[in-house]
């Protein structure tokens, strides 16, 4: 063809993943160490296991399978009766035993599928798989990247951290579904609880990337497999996050639609995601077929976890859990969706509805709180809890007024860990009384005869003027609402 | 070649054990591929010449509880691969029974220490007959336990689908005390079994074999050297004027088992030596090139002609395009000689046949051609591919030359071959 008619072509893009996963479990996978490695010295959580020294052999966490089992719940994918381990042959430095103990054709999960808001659509993205395996351990580059490294050093704290690889089918049409499908992903394994994110590299995403005719594309996404296998695919490697996902997809999905249209074979290869750079990178494609030569690990028996799907209890789902809140809490879909963007948030504020109103707890939260956390880039994890609680009950006794609670008081604690009632304190913020505001307003009316014979005169702004005098001379601490009500009433008696 | 006599040692110690229990004032050889804390442990491979592991096997853990003095660390044919301890980088080991004989392998210092009064007891350990060989060989009792009933943990895995640890002795009582020290579960090795955890072997040597049924696998008797079966038909004659009844079985599927051995210990140890790539064990650094041809020149420079071989086969039969050809099929092979035994089994108590079909080779006889030693294997390796309990036990001499009887029993049929064993002393 040529580069005319490329030219003119519309293109699609169709994007598979391979999302590496680290469970949280209390030990490693095959052996008694510590996954608690954060802030450990080198090589300080290790055992002849993990190191792959002669004769050590590998026996399996029963946490870990249990982790992967309840994923494989959450992504409705098929348990089977037995599972069981391979071996994956090939030479690295960070591998111990220069193979990884992983699962090959009978895999923990099978055929699962997690479904995706994108926009106002929802998305099915169907599971291939997903397996357990062993973490290699992580080479440290010194003198430079690691192609001008004078020399490279060995830490094998993180060998044998357990991972759940989840492939996906090729189902994504864009970088966006790619990062709604992580974002989903994360907080339905956080729901989980056998993953935290705030964990360096617990989410590690390969992902598979080639451009079709866009009229391949069938109303419902799907694309002929014929069509999907003729086409040149690249496997992007090194993304870390579900921003970095969407970035480097974006960037090469232009890249190869840019090739296509310009006449250019999109080459088979592997390329590197260069986050500093914003760009993907050829490994070089002298690629031989890799040759793995699997075969069953021995020294771990078959598994039989066909009973486990059913004994092992998940808990609810965010799916489920937002539209509970929606029923039971009498919420709106906005409301509900970001009240259960993650477990953390939602655990929140569902214990603030044993004391408060559902609605009011809910415009707090999310109205309020969460648009201050998000500002300071927090989370709500860092909330004093009972600081936040004692301020809603100011707001909900009427001790102070809405605005006052949300600018200053709100702002005071998650700035400065402030007391609510100190901060109600030092600035005056305490309501004023009736009393109070009546006098004020009398005082108003007598100082300022111009505005009132305004008022009589019917100009719309001298009411405004008025009111703007009491809330200046109780400062700030009297309910606008009220204070027009009370002049108003003064005025036209 | 080293200072110990027979050359039976790698590397000679004393490690104490506890001050009572079964084993106390005996002393034991261990063979060099398994693991002993602080005591280097090399498999008879310059690869790891310099290799102390930082922990104990669990059985070596059990023998110190049980009391006993290890002496040394008994040599063998690298990494386990050969049959005459002969491919062992210290050197050979002599045979104390047959002189200018070798002491069959790959657990030839084991037998030899055991022969030459080195040591009372040994542990060797069997992948496709590396105990009984050199137990007959060297005219004493060795026994290969049923795969699961004693801990690998700590043994340096050559095939790990195949491979146990078990004993030599001069007697079959002492053999089966010391199973009885190192046998049952271990949390360290998945593949260990609660059955046959408590039980009592060395009771079972009590050479009663009245009324049992021993049946001759017509394949594992036709092959052997005329001299190996006479000796073999005089201890059955003796077997039967003790009361037992003689059967002859067949088990069709062995023909198939030398091959379907080596391709499945191959593709094994092929992911098993993987990390011997002079990194952390071997000869490193000072090469050019990326780390793969770093890693080629190490392993080039720290592992001898045999495990080159079996290696670089091993590599090949899991390839893509030859895996289903070769490993696919050595594990069809595998099931089919299970039940081929489970058959057997139903017709009788144990399974009788010559240990080797060949009296001991003279030293340096074998080297040239590795596939007939491998065919010298064709009697012990089906009991390893299904998993099976069997014993060697000396049955008398040919030529002046110790001849080998193996019993086979059924899965965790340890006492039935002990006790058909104990009969022949």
């Amino acid at each position: 063809m040529t580069a005319q008619t490329t030219q003119a072509r519309d293109l699609a893009v169709v994007i598979g993943l391979e999302v590496h996963v680290q469970l949280e479990t209390a030990t490693k996978l095959f052996c008694g160490c510590s996954t608690d490695t954060a802030d450990s010295e080198p090589n300080t959580h290790t055992c002849p296991t993990c190191l792959g020294l002669p004769g050590a052999l590998p026996v399996v966490n029963e946490a870990a399978v249990e982790a992967a089992v309840k994923v494989g719940k959450a992504l409705d994918a098929d348990i089977p009766e037995e599972t069981r381990f391979h071996r994956k042959n090939y030479y690295y430095p960070d591998l111990p035993k220069n193979f990884q103990v992983t699962q090959y054709d009978e895999p923990i999960c099978q055929d699962g599928s997690l479904e995706v808001a994108v926009a106002d659509e929802r998305r099915t993205i169907g599971i291939e798989r997903a397996h357990l395996e062993e973490d290699p351990g992580s080479l440290k580059h010194e003198g430079g990247a690691i192609d001008r490294a004078e020399y490279t050093m060995v830490d094998y704290n993180r060998a044998g951290m357990p991972l759940m690889e989840i492939v996906t089918d090729p189902d994504f049409r864009s970088p966006t579904e790619v990062r709604a499908f992580l974002e989903k992903l994360e907080e339905v394994l956080e729901y989980l609880g056998v993953f935290d994110a705030e964990r360096d590299g617990s989410l590690r995403i390969d992902a598979n990337l080639s451009v079709v005719d866009a009229e391949e594309v069938a109303e419902d996404g799907t694309i002929p497999t014929d069509v999907l296998a003729d086409a040149n695919r690249t496997e992007v490697k090194n993304i870390s996050s579900h921003k970095g996902a969407a970035k480097a997809l974006s960037y090469e999905e232009t890249r190869q639609k840019n090739a296509v249209r310009r006449g250019r074979a999109v080459e088979q290869e592997t390329r590197h995601w260069d986050e500093s750079r914003g760009i993907t990178v050829s490994m070089r494609s002298k690629e031989e077929e890799k040759d793995y030569r699997y075969f069953a690990e021995a020294d771990l028996p078959p598994m039989r976890v066909s009973g486990w799907k059913e004994e092992i209890a998940i808990p609810e789902l965010p799916d489920a859990r937002r539209e509970r809140f929606r029923e039971e809490y009498d919420l709106s879909a906005e409301e509900a969706s970001k009240l259960t963007s993650t477990k953390q948030v939602a655990d929140f504020y569902e214990a603030l509805t044993d004391e408060f109103d559902a609605g009011f707890a809910a415009s707090w939260v999310v109205d309020r709180l969460l648009g201050e956390l998000n500002y300071r880039d927090r989370s709500v994890g860092s909330v004093d809890r009972a600081a936040f609680v004692r301020l809603l009950e100011l707001v909900d006794s009427d001790d102070i007024t809405v605005k006052n609670a949300e600018e200053v008081v709100l702002r005071a604690m998650l700035d400065d860990g402030s007391d609510p009632d100190a901060v109600v304190e030092a600035e005056g913020l305490g309501k004023t009384s009736g009393d109070a505001v009546e006098e004020a307003v009398e005082e108003a009316i007598a100082d300022n005869p111009d505005a009132v014979e305004d008022y009589h005169d019917g100009e719309g702004g001298a009411l405004n003027f008025l009111v703007g005098q009491v809330m200046q001379s109780t400062g700030g601490s009297a309910e606008p609402g009220a204070v027009n009500e009370l002049l108003r009433e003064k005025l036209d008696s | 070649m080293g200072d110990s006599e027979y050359n039976a040692f790698v590397t000679e110690t004393t490690i104490e054990g506890a001050d009572d229990g079964p084993l106390a004032g005996k002393t034991v050889a261990v063979k060099d591929n398994i693991s002993t804390e602080g005591v280097r442990t090399t498999c008879g491979s310059a690869m790891l010449a310099d290799y102390v592991p930082p922990y104990d096997a669990t059985v070596v853990q059990r023998l110190k509880e049980a009391g006993a003095t290890i002496v040394g660390k008994a040599n063998m044919d690298e990494f386990g691969m050969g049959s005459t301890t002969e491919t062992s980088a210290y050197g050979p080991t002599e045979n104390p029974a047959a002189p200018g004989r070798v002491p069959g392998g790959s657990s030839g210092g084991s037998a030899a220490a055991v022969a030459g009064g080195l040591a009372d007891l040994a542990l060797g350990t069997d992948t496709g007959g590396s105990i009984r060989n050199p137990a007959a060989f060297c005219g004493v009792v060795g026994i290969k336990p049923t795969y699961g009933l004693v801990s690998r943990y700590g043994l340096v895995a050559y095939a790990n689908s195949l491979e146990q640890v078990g004993p030599l002795a001069p007697t079959v009582e002492e053999a089966a005390a010391l199973l009885d020290v190192v046998a049952g579960p271990d949390d360290h090795d998945a593949t260990t079994r609660q059955e046959g955890a408590d039980a009592d072997y060395a009771a079972a040597a009590d050479g009663d074999v009245e009324g049992m049924t021993v049946g001759v696998p017509t394949e594992l008797v036709e092959g052997a050297d005329e001299g190996v079966r006479e000796t073999f038909e005089a201890a059955l004659d003796d077997l039967r004027a003790q009361g037992v009844e003689t059967v002859e079985v067949s088990l069709p599927s062995v023909e198939t088992a030398v091959q379907a051995y080596y391709v499945i210990a191959m593709s094994e140890a092929s992911s098993n030596l993987a990390r011997y790539d002079g990194v952390r064990y071997g000869v490193s650094g000072g090469y050019e090139g990326d780390w793969n041809e770093s890693f080629a020149e190490g392993r080039e420079e720290g592992f001898g002609e045999e495990v080159k071989r079996r290696v670089l086969l091993g590599t090949y039969a899991l390839s893509a395009g030859y895996h289903d050809k070769y490993y696919a099929k050595a594990q069809d092979a595998r099931a089919w000689i299970q039940q081929d035994f489970d058959e057997a089994f139903a017709e009788a108590d144990v399974l009788a046949s010559p240990t080797m079909p060949v009296p001991p080779f003279e030293m340096g006889e074998s080297l040239d051609d590795p596939l007939q030693l491998y065919l010298s294997d064709a009697n012990t390796v089906p009991v390893n591919l299904a998993n099976l309990p069997a014993i060697s036990v000396p049955a008398g001499e040919t030529d002046g030359l110790p001849v080998g009887m193996q019993f086979v029993g059924p899965a965790f049929g340890e006492h039935a071959i002990v006790r058909a064993a104990s009969a022949l002393e």
